[in-house]
């Protein structure tokens, strides 16, 4: 393809690379060189080496944080998509009231994670919420300690989050419901085929893009994980549900470590990209190639 | 002869004021800081009337949360658009600013105005001195060492006011059998160390504390009584309630204050929330500093004042240093807050008893202690906050675990 092809197209974009280029790349390039200092309030050209690497590997909370982002992020995304689909295929269902369902489902999404996360704060709180309010009406066997109990308090989180996100993939999933040939329909009855296999065995793999599109939004969420946890447990009991991004903010902004901020981003980065890299040559490279075949 | 020189100091203060005022005429400051409840805004809005009354401007930037504060402060001094003036804690926050030169020095007027003559304790000058030359300016004197209590609880259950941990643990479960709390604690890491380094401090003494968080001394942190105050705090934890993770400090003072629970170990800006309640120290509550030696910390706030190219703003920030030391404008502010003023001879009558309990004590020089964060980087204070903390929510963290993993702090050279 020649370089002068469309090339009032390629002008129009070259501000944005440069904007990519220089804020994306550029600050990639500065977090990694100053993570090899031991800049503590301000950025300082003092080299140390990896020695700020090796201290976060020996932090037993970023051992936590990691092991919560996993819990995290396999929990929220299965959640996510169980709930959202069962909620789509109960909606498709042609019930009554529609529109009102779909819309209570899809609320909590346009929640900030911070209100989401006071809500849930109020609600799990043993001495105030929803264990309190059983107590008073005689239950006094019930038990909701999961905000407080350090094992389980990353759950918690993770109920609050698949509560605000089940009802965007439900959305996502509705639309894909809607979009599937009423002859398919007709010819599963005709064989026979029961309600649920038929979801299970040729709907879901039909809306395969669905799926897709809604893992990457979750994913994404996922590694940014910051306000909800903050808002819900400030990282307690303890720092039990403590994450990687709330480990580099605090070090970036109320522990004057720099040094180890930016050693901690890197390693995040670093993971992402292995992640998302197989992921984007699977869909970006192979599946093109096999689709011009 | 110290009077007198207070009296000289009151004549001679507001007038020096006045001329580097006149000197710099009209002035305009923007001020940093994170004072936002009732109290404080109370107090920071002394400040600004004292300035305003200079015929200045005062544009007042209050960001919630101390960290946030600090965070905006540093982002805004590198990225070229600093303010007139910021609030910092007593601790080592700043080192590094004035360690790459982006602080303004003080030392024009703090030499011309004396401040190494009254600044009380003189401990406050180490904080604010480097290589001779004033950088910062300490407004207050807060202090942690402080059990908040309240009285009808103790009376109900037929027990005198504790007067150490010790005496404390031994009503604990008496409390609790009435169905009182007997701790309030709230369950975030600055509570949770805090009141871990009172334990400390009432338990083992501040020399002992000095050598370890100061010295590093390993022969110290390991005789044995280190242990023994993790011990205690272990005990005391027993004793709290199961929705302490993450509540506030202040609703945590309430439920003290509503009698829900029995004592709280707090600074002494927990007072304000006991004042606002209408509740009068040492009737319905008492203030106690606990242990056999009493002490008093010297936490507190500190105003520093970055460099700026502008030479009016230098003027600005000189006269407002200048202000904020002044002794009409302490009484004002330190009543308003109830802290304890950074000089002798500021008019605190209107002290409630609890406030001059610590007036007495902050006399006494060996009564005066310093708090880990005097000497160690916010890096070391967090990293050593973390472990205390988690020692306090996970039961199977073992002591003998918990001195290795502080010994690994105190060796780390942060």
């Amino acid at each position: 393809m020649p370089f002068y092809r469309n090339i009032a197209a390629k002008i129009a974009l070259l501000p944005m690379i440069v904007i990519s280029l220089t804020v994306f790349v550029g600050c990639i390039i500065y977090s990694f060189v100053y993570s090899l200092t031991n800049s503590k309030l301000v950025p300082v050209m003092n080299y140390v080496g990896f020695d700020q690497y090796e201290r976060l590997f020996k932090q037993r909370k970023w051992d936590v944080a990691v092991e919560n982002i996993f819990i995290y992020g396999f929990v929220f995304t299965i959640g996510c998509l169980i709930i959202g689909f069962l909620l789509a295929v109960l909606i498709d269902q042609k019930i009554r009231g529609e529109s009102l369902f779909r819309t209570i489902f899809l609320y909590p999404y346009a929640m900030s994670f911070v209100v989401t996360g006071l809500v849930w704060k109020w609600v799990l709180n043993p001495t105030f919420g929803l264990e309190n309010s059983m107590h008073m009406w005689g239950m006094t066997w019930f038990e909701l300690d999961w905000l407080v109990n350090r094992d389980l308090a990353i759950y918690a989180v993770c109920i609050a989050a698949v509560w605000q996100g089940a009802g965007f993939v439900m959305v996502l999933m509705l639309a894909g419901l809607r979009g599937i040939d009423e002859d398919i329909w007709k010819s599963l009855s005709i064989e026979g085929v029961a309600k649920w296999k038929s979801y299970i065995f040729v709907i879901l793999p039909m809306l395969r893009p669905m799926v897709v599109t809604a893992i990457v939004l979750i994913a994404a969420g996922v590694v940014k994980v910051y306000d909800l946890i903050l808002a819900l447990t400030s990282g307690g009991p303890g720092y039990a549900t403590t994450t990687p991004a709330m480990y580099v903010m605090e070090n970036f902004f109320s522990r004057a470590n720099l040094g180890q901020a930016f050693a901690a981003s890197i390693i995040m980065f670093i993971s992402v990209v292995c992640i998302l890299a197989p992921w984007a040559f699977y869909e970006f490279y192979l599946r093109n190639k096999y689709a011009n075949n | 002869m110290k009077k007198f020189f207070s009296i000289l100091l009151t004549i001679f203060l507001p007038l020096s004021f006045t001329n580097v005022s006149k000197a710099g005429g009209h002035m305009e400051a923007e001020v940093i800081h994170w004072w936002t409840s009732g109290g404080e805004q109370a107090a920071i809005s002394e400040f600004a009337k004292a300035w305003e009354e200079m015929g200045n401007t005062w544009i007042d930037t209050a960001i919630t949360g101390g960290d946030n504060a600090r965070g905006t402060t540093v982002n805004r001094i590198i990225g070229g658009n600093p303010p007139t003036a910021a609030q910092f804690n007593v601790s080592k926050q700043f080192v590094d600013l004035v360690e790459q030169g982006l602080l303004q020095s003080l030392e024009e007027v703090a030499s011309a105005e004396g401040w190494r003559d009254f600044i009380y304790p003189p401990e406050l000058i180490e904080t604010c001195e480097f290589e001779g030359e004033f950088y910062c300016v300490p407004v207050n004197i807060h202090s942690w060492q402080w059990m908040w209590i309240n009285n009808d609880v103790y009376k109900q259950v037929g027990l005198p006011v504790p007067q150490t941990f010790e005496e404390f643990l031994a009503g604990a479960p008496k409390i609790q059998e009435a169905g009182i709390i007997p701790l309030a604690l709230g369950g975030q890491g600055w509570q949770e160390s805090g009141m871990f380094d009172v334990v400390a401090s009432s338990i083992m003494g501040f020399p002992l504390m000095q050598s370890i968080y100061r010295d590093k001394d390993l022969d110290a942190f390991r005789d044995g009584r280190f242990e023994s105050v993790l011990n205690t705090y272990r005990e005391l934890n027993q004793f709290t309630d199961e929705g302490s993770p993450g509540r506030l400090w202040n609703d945590t003072t309430a439920m003290v204050i509503e009698g829900k629970a029995a004592m709280q170990v707090m600074g002494d800006w927990a007072r304000g929330e006991f004042a606002v309640a209408g509740q009068e120290a040492m009737v319905d509550y008492s203030c106690v500093i606990p242990g056999k030696e009493k002490y008093v910390a010297l936490g507190g706030d500190v105003f520093v004042f970055p460099k700026n190219d502008d030479p009016k703003v230098k003027d600005a920030q000189l006269a407002m240093a200048s202000m904020m030391v002044n002794p009409t404008v302490q009484a004002k502010f330190n009543n308003a807050k109830g802290s304890l003023p950074m000089r002798l001879d500021v008019d605190t009558s209107a002290a409630d008893a609890c406030m001059q309990m610590g007036l007495d004590l902050i006399q006494n020089p060996d009564a005066i202690m310093r708090e880990s964060d005097d000497w160690n980087t916010p890096a070391f204070t967090a990293a050593w906050g973390d472990i205390i903390s988690e020692f306090r929510n996970d039961p199977n963290y073992t002591v003998a675990q918990v001195m290795d993993d502080l010994e690994g702090v105190l060796t780390s050279g942060l």
